[in-house]
């Protein structure tokens, strides 16, 4: 187990370097830095505004204060928002992220589990049929487009949710769905399949044959079997909760980081986009690596020590 | 009764050999697969979708008098039409033209990506399963530590830092792209490497170029084209994605991405704007999405549930 979770952590520390490292001189190999402007600047200002973001060091050295930066979580001003830090940003942004993407993430694993157990126990019945239907479509259309119809019907035409902004609960509710639309359809698929080839073993017929209620061998018995790929694949799923988020708060106009993402690319705010990076690549890093371990907690099966090689 | 004389009996001629002979024609796995495959009507119809939209994607632009970029600043957000199809954006141009332009794109992006990593992956699992141990260990640990690096975040820095451009998009989402492919046919190499017709193909003399490119990915093929045809319909959204965040290609060429981008704030009172471009990418990802999975129930009809 320990020495399992120190490859892990090494491996995932080499991933994290490479993320850091690549950030770091892509960003610096754009043409242009973020004091080029029509305006012509005194070079005595410009030299010591360099100096002040210690743009005037050598490459290699600025990497390395970079690094410094990265490991002492400090991740440099903002070039276009000279009032705040990218950690102010972060600090500011990242828990209105991580509230709608929990609603999400909640919303997406118990909806799409519902959904999955039912069309799995109504086998090839309609309630089977419209689920995979919901499901397919929720995995086709994309989020930004499923979030301007819900925005254009439940907002503009019903007028039952607010349009936009982030006030309070009715303000989180089309976010979330929107976000959680495509998860939940691949959960419900996964959780389908398996409870599916959980239903057709043995043992269920073993509890059948015993006279067990329905309920009973769904909940206690197939269920929890049919889980276990589900797990797998919340790794996944919160990166790509994370990175969905991008457009629905921008859509929404949900003050988040994802917002602040996209708003940072559209202005090249070139350290807020490489701080931003660093810090939704750790955050997705240590999610999966956690996801695996409790994958293995989990199911009693899998030895941790194979586990990383498939 | 009558009496059965011998002359009632008379024997027919039956050829042993004739009766050995095989009267249906042959199937080989692809012509089972196509037998399957068209059974299943949800997979043929995408199929059918798929092939329409590649054909309007080259001929519509051609047959139409107008084009994707010329602007009318005094027919600009007008209804859909006889002479505007799906009527024009806030410039005044064609949206069923800026449509089938759209297209070229999604298709160019979703095919050349798929075809690339396909490329790359098939050289790299295969090289990794075939030759094991060591080797393995090394290319799959470099694809495992690319792999953890967030896809879409990869995409996004490159896009900041690339002239915007179709190219671009290509290589943004091939760089890390590859990775599933190569895993799934590391996979599948792994699981063939040790029957026993690689060995009499061993035995023959045939060299490890030969082993893996005319013997081991050639009866690995089902579960690599699946994996292609998944492959392109993420393509697709992945390209959609960035043009919506304003990273794809650049005005004043049409994408669904950006058509969308651009039609989300005029919703409320144009709304032919956002619906055109976000119903074709819509249905161009189901098709894309059914089409591979009915293709999977039919390669392996296993794996059907």
């Amino acid at each position: 187990m320990i020495r399992y979770l120190g490859k892990r952590i090494i491996f995932m520390l080499i991933s994290l370097f490479l993320i850091v490292t690549a950030t770091f001189f892509i960003m610096k190999a754009v043409p242009g830095g973020p004091f080029t402007s029509e305006k012509q600047v005194p070079p005595e200002i410009k030299a010591a505004l360099e100096a002040k973001y210690k743009l005037n060091l050598p490459l290699h050295e600025q990497y390395f204060e970079y690094l410094k930066g990265v490991v002492t979580w400090d991740l440099g001003p903002s070039f276009t928002e000279k009032s705040s830090t990218v950690n102010d940003m972060i600090s500011r942004g990242f828990p209105v992220s991580a509230h709608l993407g929990a609603q999400a993430l909640l919303l997406a694993i118990f909806g799409g589990i519902t959904l999955g157990v039912i069309a799995a126990l109504n086998h090839n019945k309609w309630q089977d049929y419209s689920a995979m239907v919901i499901a397919v479509l929720g995995l086709s259309v994309p989020s930004f487009i499923l979030a301007s119809f819900y925005q254009y019907i439940f907002a503009i035409q019903l007028g039952w949710f607010p349009i936009a902004k982030w006030e309070g609960f009715e303000y989180t509710i089309l976010p979330s769905l929107a976000l959680a639309a495509s998860p939940m359809a691949f959960i419900a698929r996964l959780t389908r399949s398996n409870m599916i080839e959980v239903m057709g073993q043995d043992y269920i017929k073993t509890a059948k044959a015993k006279g067990l209620h329905t309920v009973a061998i769904t909940v206690k018995h197939a269920i929890r079997n049919a889980l276990l790929p589900v797990v797998t694949y919340l790794g996944p799923l919160i990166a790509g909760i994370l990175t969905g988020a991008f457009v629905i708060e921008r859509i929404f106009g949900v003050p988040g980081l994802g917002r602040e993402f996209v708003l940072s690319i559209t202005n090249r705010d070139y350290t807020v986009i490489m701080g931003t990076t660093v810090f939704y690549s750790i955050i997705l890093v240590v999610m999966i690596l956690i996801v695996d371990i409790a994958y293995t907690l989990v199911d009693p099966r899998i030895k941790l020590s194979d586990a990383g090689k498939e | 009764m009558q009496n059965l004389t011998k002359e009632h009996f008379e024997p027919i001629s039956v050829d042993l050999r004739q009766a050995e002979a095989i009267k249906r024609p042959s199937l080989s796995f692809w012509s089972d697969v196509w037998r399957r495959m068209r059974m299943n009507k949800v997979a043929m119809a995408s199929m059918i979708f798929i092939v329409a939209l590649i054909v309007c994607a080259i001929v519509v632009p051609w047959l139409t008098p107008q084009d994707y970029f010329t602007t009318d600043l005094a027919g600009k957000n007008k209804k859909p039409s006889a002479e505007h199809w799906f009527g024009t954006d806030d410039l005044g141009r064609d949206v069923f033209e800026r449509i089938w332009y759209g297209a070229r794109i999604s298709l160019q992006v979703g095919l050349a990506a798929a075809f690339i990593d396909l490329i790359i992956g098939v050289i790299w699992g295969g090289l990794a399963g075939f030759y094991g141990g060591r080797v393995d260990e090394i290319m799959m640990r470099i694809a495992d530590i690319l792999f953890a690096i967030p896809y879409l975040l990869v995409v996004i820095l490159l896009m900041v830092v690339l002239e915007p451009g179709v190219g671009t998009i290509i290589i943004a989402l091939t760089i890390t792209g590859w990775i599933g492919m190569a895993r799934i046919v590391r996979g599948q190499i792994l699981q063939l490497k040790n029957q026993e017709f690689v060995l009499a193909a061993r035995s023959l003399g045939a060299d490890a170029n030969r082993l893996i490119f005319k013997h081991l990915i050639p009866n690995a093929l089902g579960p690599i084209i699946v994996t292609l045809s998944l492959t392109v319909p993420s393509a697709i959204f992945a390209e959609s994605f960035l043009s919506f965040i304003g990273l794809g290609v650049s005005a004043p060429i049409a994408s669904w991405g950006t058509m969308s981008n651009e039609g989300l704030p005029a919703m409320k009172y144009y709304p032919w704007r956002l619906t055109f471009p976000a119903i074709f990418i819509s249905m161009t990802i189901l098709a894309f999405n059914l089409f591979g999975d009915g293709l999977r129930d039919a390669v392996d009809p296993r794996l059907r549930k």
